[in-house]
């Protein structure tokens, strides 16, 4: 099941615990993939442990001109981009009445308009293929909201407005666009909360602990998978029980 | 008909799959030759390859008939 043999799929921010899980488990299903982000170090080493059909393509996402160089370079190494997991994201934490706009442009910018600029290069090659996946890693405060979050909470709640009008532009060629939105997952972002913080937040979530980056990549192979080519414009939450939407 | 318009039907007959005495000079994509509007982006697209030019958006609003389509390419190539 979930066979990838000769896809191709780029995975952003795949330095990071998340991007790095689900690079590895569409790599493990047979796909090439290539590994974005802004660290080449981590994508190196990952690129590394992985083996063959693995490909490194930096990019600063908060550049204009770096998506559509982004899907030319993944393009040009790997044949094709069949698969695009927009995972890359950034945090600007801020109290709605300190945020400054830049806070707010910066979450915006990766976040947000990074997404609708590489989906919208990446696209050409898919209609033409008659076949594609893009999969959105949106979070669970893009429903529920979270203080402090304002900026991220919008973007991630704009990924599904976008995710769905994209759905219902591409349907008819074989192409699928879905959400996956984790909870609390741990990660190095979450790594740094104290355990009093831990504490409050598992004691909202259901499954009473934190997901493992494994669980969000086993969510996103599937939207990937030839398996999935009826589910599109949907949100896979993958939170324990913590929001139930 | 020229080269060109010949190589335009052609790509007009595979994409949207209709008969080829239908696609015609006069011809509407949307309303003669059934394209929706996501048809006419991705003739845009083939005929960008085709002919090895660049269709910018604006001029490609323009483009609303196989003779639109005819006469732009010839200026660009």
């Amino acid at each position: 099941m979930f066979d990838l043999t000769g896809k191709t799929a780029l995975v952003t921010g795949a330095s990071g615990g998340i991007g790095g899980a689900i690079a590895q488990a569409l790599h493990a299903a047979g796909a090439t993939v290539a590994l974005s982000g802004t660290r080449e170090g981590p994508l190196n080493d990952l690129a590394q442990a992985l083996g063959g059909r693995a490909h490194v393509v930096p990019a600063n996402l908060s550049d204009a001109e770096a998506a559509a160089g982004l899907i030319k370079d993944a393009a040009a190494a790997m044949g094709s981009v069949d698969i695009l997991v927009n995972n890359a994201g950034i945090t600007r934490d801020n109290l709605f009445m300190r945020m400054s706009d830049d806070e707010w442009q910066q979450v915006m910018d990766v976040n947000l308009t990074g997404v609708f600029r590489l989906s919208r290069a990446a696209l050409r090659g898919m209609m033409k293929a008659r076949w594609g996946r893009i999969v959105n890693i949106t979070s669970v405060v893009g429903a529920t909201g979270n203080p402090g979050q304002g900026n991220y909470a919008a973007a991630k709640a704009g990924l599904v407005g976008m995710s769905k009008s994209l759905a219902y532009e591409v349907a008819s060629r074989g192409i699928t666009v879905n959400c996956v939105a984790p909870g609390f997952i741990e990660t190095a972002m979450t790594d740094k909360l104290t355990d009093d913080q831990k504490g409050k937040i598992l004691s909202q979530i259901p499954a009473g602990r934190m997901g493992a980056p494994d669980e969000i990549a086993a969510a996103v192979l599937y939207l990937a998978s030839p398996e999935a080519g009826y589910v599109t414009g949907a949100t896979l939450h993958v939170n324990g029980g913590m929001a139930m939407v | 008909m020229s080269d060109i318009a010949d190589r335009v039907k052609k790509i007009v007959v595979e994409h949207l799959g209709v008969e080829e005495d239908k696609v015609v000079e006069s011809a509407s994509f949307i309303d003669d030759l059934g394209a929706d509007s996501l048809d006419t982006v991705e003739l845009v697209m083939a005929f960008e390859e085709e002919f090895g030019i660049e269709i910018p958006d604006d001029a490609a609003e323009t483009i609303q008939t196989v003779g639109d389509a005819v006469t732009f390419i010839k200026g660009a190539v």
